[in-house]
């Protein structure tokens, strides 16, 4: 799957400028970027329902534009929002898009059956959707978009608005799929998601990648995690960078900003004691200690200068019809 | 494309006895209004050329229940697009003209349903068929297949507007008036002049003569030949705008 200059806009907004990339067979793309980056047209793009104003994308080397037909044959969309018939239980909705896809009653009905087990939906399966919770949900959704075994697989965003426990399983059941060799690409907000599941990474920013690499070139050129201290009195602030500094790697630097202290580590919790007693010995009062990972801001700040978001010609995302 | 439209039909049909309230709802609406015009205004009103007023009145009712009937299909349109679901059908390797023929036929299935009660109800209050019963099933079948086109306009409603509430308020903002401004309920003959010059040309009117004149051993003349081209010609013109606009429906 590849997509060369891909270009898109919407009346004022340019959604697309110039995108380009490449998933090789049997690894998982991340596209990470921030709300409006242009993520989900990039996917729309890739699974025939939008077409782009310029530029190309091919699925399996055959055009999207010009043989959208060939190319429905051969992906799975899971969408952004659920795209399951809530009045169907879940063994039907498989079944329905079994159908659909011609692999015939009894095919539709075996794979339905196969699915379910895979989802852990067994037991939900005929029960009528409009029950089941969001990480159910989300679960068959994806099932349905692996009923005809797609070659390329779209995963947009799919642990948005999960609850930590779900984002988790959901986070097991990707990697067990992507463990089977399929083609992946996904999209996601979250770092620590592209980190655990992709092979590579695209960093996409205002339609276009702004860096591209393996999980662990990036998280280098990102910046790695940092302990975090809020001393009680801004004016210990200073004795606090002064008793850290012992425990900085060769390079590092502690910085302060008003009463808060930051400390950045390689790798490592285990600082997070050590930083205590050297606070407790200076005799330094502290409200907070936190342990920080680097976070979608902290690899725009890194990479762009200024931070995610809020780029001023941008719109907020409008609910689509 | 046959096999997608008869998924898609079963799609929606298997739902149907899932939520009996929405089949009630249905029913609710012409049952009173058979209930109330016959038994409260029905015997102040005298149609000529018909013994009793029931005779009169449950054609116009039937072809009310079937044009209401197809406000079915914009709801279900415009719920499908709310959920996504019509994105992921847009991905499929479907015949994607089968989305709506799909749901416009299901919903003929429905309104099949509704209108054999109706008939049933309408027997209970003293309708007969005065003519033969080929003439009764094709008055039936005239006003089926008028409810069908009319699932069409309301499938372009369905795909234009953003919420399932939107779209029951847009179709009765046309349906009341075209089936209040016609011969439903009584003889146009009475309305002031641009209200009858609105009924003479409401298909609505055609169709609902045509039937009642099939129902009573009348020969429907013109009406007949008159309200098959409104059914067919509102099929073939919605029917293509509403595949139109599915097509493009965000692919702009
Ligand atoms: N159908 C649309 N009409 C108008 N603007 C759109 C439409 N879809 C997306 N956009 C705009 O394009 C930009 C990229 O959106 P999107 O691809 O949804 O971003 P992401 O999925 O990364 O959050 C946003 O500014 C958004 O407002
Ligand atoms: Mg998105």
């Amino acid at each position: 799957m590849e997509t060369i200059g891909l270009a898109k806009r919407f009346k004022d907004v340019e959604a697309l400028r110039g995108l380009d990339l490449v998933i090789a067979e049997a690894t998982v793309l991340g596209v990470l970027g921030p709300n409006g980056a242009g993520k989900t047209t990039a996917v729309r793009i890739l699974t025939t329902l939008l077409r782009p104003d310029g530029g190309r994308a091919f699925v399996d080397g055959i055009d999207v534009v010009a043989e959208p037909h060939r190319v429905r044959a051969r992906i799975g969309l899971t969408g952004q929002d659920a795209a399951v018939d809530e009045r169907l239980t879940g063994r039907e909705n498989l079944d329905y898009v079994g159908r659909l896809h011609h692999l015939g009653p009894r095919m539709s009905r075996q794979r339905a059956g196969e699915l379910l087990d895979q989802f852990d939906l067994a037991d939900a399966g005929d029960r009528v959707v409009k029950g089941y919770s969001g990480g159910m949900r989300r679960r068959l959704d994806i099932a349905m978009s692996l009923v005809a075994r797609p070659s390329v697989l779209f995963l947009d965003e799919p642990t948005t608005g999960l609850d930590p426990r779900s984002r988790l399983a959901m986070w097991d059941l990707i990697a067990d799929l992507v463990a089977e060799g399929t083609t992946t690409l996904l999209t996601t907000q979250n770092l620590e998601e592209a980190d655990r599941l992709a092979d590579r990474i695209a960093v996409i920013n205002r339609g276009s990648v702004i860096a591209e690499g393996g999980p662990d070139e990036l998280k280098q050129r990102m910046g790695g995690s940092r302990i975090e201290i809020e001393v009680r009195d801004p004016a210990d602030a200073d004795g606090a960078v002064e008793a850290l500094w012992p425990l900085c790697a060769e390079g590092c630097r502690v910085r302060r900003q008003g009463r808060v202290v930051t400390l950045p580590v390689t790798d490592g919790a285990q600082l997070v004691p050590e930083v205590v007693r050297a606070m407790d010995a200076a005799g330094i009062a502290i409200d907070d200690v936190a342990m920080r990972r680097p976070t979608l801001d902290d690899v725009f700040l890194n990479l762009t200068g200024h931070r995610a978001d809020e780029a001023q010609d941008q719109a907020p995302e409008p609910a689509r019809p | 494309m046959l096999r997608d439209t008869w998924t898609e039909a079963t799609r929606n049909l298997r739902v149907v006895p899932r939520s009996p309230d929405l089949m009630i709802f249905a029913l609710v609406q012409p049952v009173m209004f058979v209930l109330l015009f016959v038994y409260v205004f029905g015997g102040s009103i005298e149609i000529p050329g018909f013994a009793t007023y029931q005779q009169y009145l449950l054609p116009g009712i039937f072809a009310q229940t079937v044009l209401f009937g197809s406000g079915f299909t914009g709801a279900g349109v415009a719920e499908d697009m709310q959920k996504g679901l019509i994105e992921r059908l847009r991905s499929l390797p479907m015949s994607q003209s089968a989305v709506l023929i799909g749901r416009t036929v299901s919903d003929l299935v429905r309104n099949t349903v509704t209108f054999a009660v109706m008939l049933l109800v309408g027997f209970f209050v003293g309708f007969r068929f005065e003519g033969s019963i080929p003439a009764a099933v094709a008055a039936s079948a005239l006003l089926l297949g008028f409810g069908y086109a009319f699932s069409w306009i309301m499938a372009l409603i369905g795909l234009s507007v953003s919420s399932v509430e939107t779209v029951n308020s847009a179709g009765f903002v046309w349906m009341f008036p075209i089936t209040f401004v016609s011969s439903t309920f009584v003889d146009p003959s009475t309305f002031p002049t641009p209200l009858r010059w609105f009924a003479d040309i409401n298909p609505f009117t055609a169709a609902t003569n045509a039937s009642r004149a099939l129902y009573n051993g009348y020969s429907p003349g013109r009406d007949l030949l008159l309200s098959i081209g409104w059914a067919i010609g509102i099929s073939v013109v919605f029917g293509y705008l509403a595949n139109r606009r599915f097509a493009r429906a965000n692919r702009t």
